[in-house]
């Protein structure tokens, strides 16, 4: 009966061709092979973010008068309530690291060499859509840190010359954060964002079935035959291990430390003294915390820094057309180090803008992960470890 | 490994099948069961006072009867005799439409399917399947005020 049904929707979808792409490809295996499951790591939490988000879309009320009960009602009267919501809030965070993690991977082993170009790009825009769904979603609660955050972030895009009158009352529907604001950033949250990601993140995935994995220029050079494993069902079981340890990391954070809710934002109050954003923005608030007051030929000095964040993404976004090197030697050491600077620089300043080490335990906790996993999977013998 | 029943010993394979099923399985109804259990809207007591304050006598009396809210729902508040009145829920028992006072046969009527009730609420003719809930009444000086029973 099942095979049935199965020979019937075969014939007409061609189930078939597809079964044999996934059972012809294969992943190669070498000491930096780990890093080729951060991709997938962080589409888990993308899927987690949307069955999560969806949920709580049944219960959550977008305005000023009744988001912040809303979330209330979610947390105390619904049934698992506060799972989903500590759930949401906490992949969010996993979900940007995962992704992050992946870039400067993807970065380290020079993956975004022809002709892998878009897929870098693809996947550079999802980061900032993430971010974008990070930044839209940390109002929606409205509670005070949120509220008050909200106002800075969209005030700092408000110093940027000519357009930041434009692009501010753009975020907020208004001149204030206001309802307004909490209706807008939810729309974002929840259909254009979502609408996006999922075309780039579709986009993102043909290519890479497209070109495959990309094997690092080191390992290119090293002589010897290249090994490598099956896709189905060596490396999907290693995904969906991992994807398991992932939601077991998940469940427990979730459960152990509920993200909390605050207190009610009140625009009349004064800011609370401890505001600050999400750790993904912390890098960006502690620079411009250090920037003091003044101008640059005429421009606002916290403008000047804004401007030069957006240079610095513009340029990690065209990075597959300025490391020309690596694409004629499989060699660009200068981009290495731009990308150890970066690198260094957001962890230095995470670290600092919290006053405390674990940024930079966290990197090396990353960089150890992988580079151990990957010495034992090579050190294994046979061809599938 | 033995099997329960005969003592024979289970193949490497099998338990490996099996342990991955239970595994797989207990894990899917990890997430399911919060997932259904969230899906099902909790009951909310509503927050209503004990006491409503329905309406006015002068404002009652004119017309002979009045629609009040009484949390969420609306209610309705009758004069039966003069200075005596009666409040009931104002949610037809048939499909929930709001009932109104008929004046012309001095019932309380729902226009959406021609359902009557009595000035007891009682149900008496049409499809209605129930009296309606009564609500107690408490006039002081001019206010009425309503409360569930």
């Amino acid at each position: 009966m099942i095979r049935k049904i199965g020979e019937w929707f075969d014939a007409r979808i061609g189930l078939g061709g597809l079964r044999h792409v996934a059972e012809e490809k294969t992943v190669p295996l070498h000491r930096h092979s780990p890093w080729y499951y951060l991709g997938g790591m962080t589409l888990f939490f993308f899927m987690i973010q949307v069955g999560t988000g969806t949920l709580l879309m049944l219960y959550y009320r977008p305005s000023a008068q009744e988001a912040y009960e809303s979330i209330q009602f979610i947390l105390t009267q619904v049934s698992f309530g506060w799972l989903i919501r500590s759930i949401h809030s906490w992949s969010a965070n996993l979900m940007i690291a995962a992704a992050l993690a992946h870039l400067f991977s993807v970065l380290f082993l020079k993956a975004y060499r022809p002709p892998r170009e878009l897929t870098w790009m693809t996947g550079f825009a999802i980061l900032i859509l993430a971010m974008g769904f990070g930044f839209s979603g940390y109002l929606l609660p409205w509670n005070k840190l949120a509220y008050f955050a909200t106002k800075v972030g969209t005030d700092i895009a408000g110093t940027v010359p000519f357009v930041g009158g434009f692009v501010v009352r753009f975020l907020r529907g208004g001149d204030h954060v206001s309802g307004s604001t909490l209706s807008r950033f939810y729309g974002w949250h929840v259909a254009i964002l979502p609408a996006l990601t999922a075309f780039l993140l579709g986009l993102h995935l043909v290519l890479v079935q497209r070109h495959g994995m990309s094997v690092p220029p080191s390992i290119e050079k090293e002589p010897g035959p290249r090994r490598s494993m099956r896709f189905m069902p060596d490396f999907l079981l290693r995904d969906l291990f991992g994807w398991t340890l992932a939601l077991g990391v998940l469940a427990a954070l979730a459960a152990l430390f509920p993200w909390e809710l605050g207190e009610k934002a009140d625009p009349f109050a004064p800011a609370p003294s401890n505001i600050r954003p999400e750790w993904y923005f912390m890098a960006m608030f502690q620079t411009l915390r250090l920037v003091p007051g003044g101008a640059l030929l005429g421009i606002e000095n916290e403008a000047v820094v804004i401007l030069a964040f957006g240079a610095i993404g513009a340029l990690g976004f065209l990075i597959p057309f300025l490391d020309r090197s690596v694409a004629r030697s499989g060699r660009s050491p200068a981009f290495t180090l731009l990308g150890v600077a970066a690198l260094a620089f957001l962890v230095g300043m995470t670290a600092w803008g919290y006053h405390a080490w674990w940024p930079v335990a966290v990197a090396f906790a990353v960089a150890a992960a992988g580079w151990l996993s990957g010495r034992a999977m090579v050190s294994k013998r046979g061809d599938t470890v | 490994m033995f099997d329960g029943k005969s003592g024979a010993p289970i193949p490497r394979r099998k338990f490996l099948e099996r342990f991955l099923a239970t595994t797989v399985g207990t894990l899917t109804m990890a997430v399911l069961y919060p997932v259904a259990r969230f899906l099902s809207p909790p009951h909310v007591e509503e927050d209503v006072g004990s006491r409503v304050l329905a309406g006015k006598v002068t404002e009652v009396s004119k017309e002979g009867w009045k629609i009040f809210p009484m949390g969420s729902e609306p209610g309705i508040l009758i004069e039966k005799t003069p200075g005596e009145f009666r409040a009931f829920t104002a949610v037809c028992t048939h499909l929930g439409c709001t009932v109104q006072f008929d004046k012309g046969s001095h019932r309380i009527w729902c226009a959406c399917h021609n359902g009557y009730y009595d000035l007891e609420g009682r149900n008496v003719a049409g499809p209605p399947p129930r009296p309606l809930k009564p609500f107690t009444v408490q006039v002081s000086g001019e206010d009425i005020f309503v409360s569930r029973a």
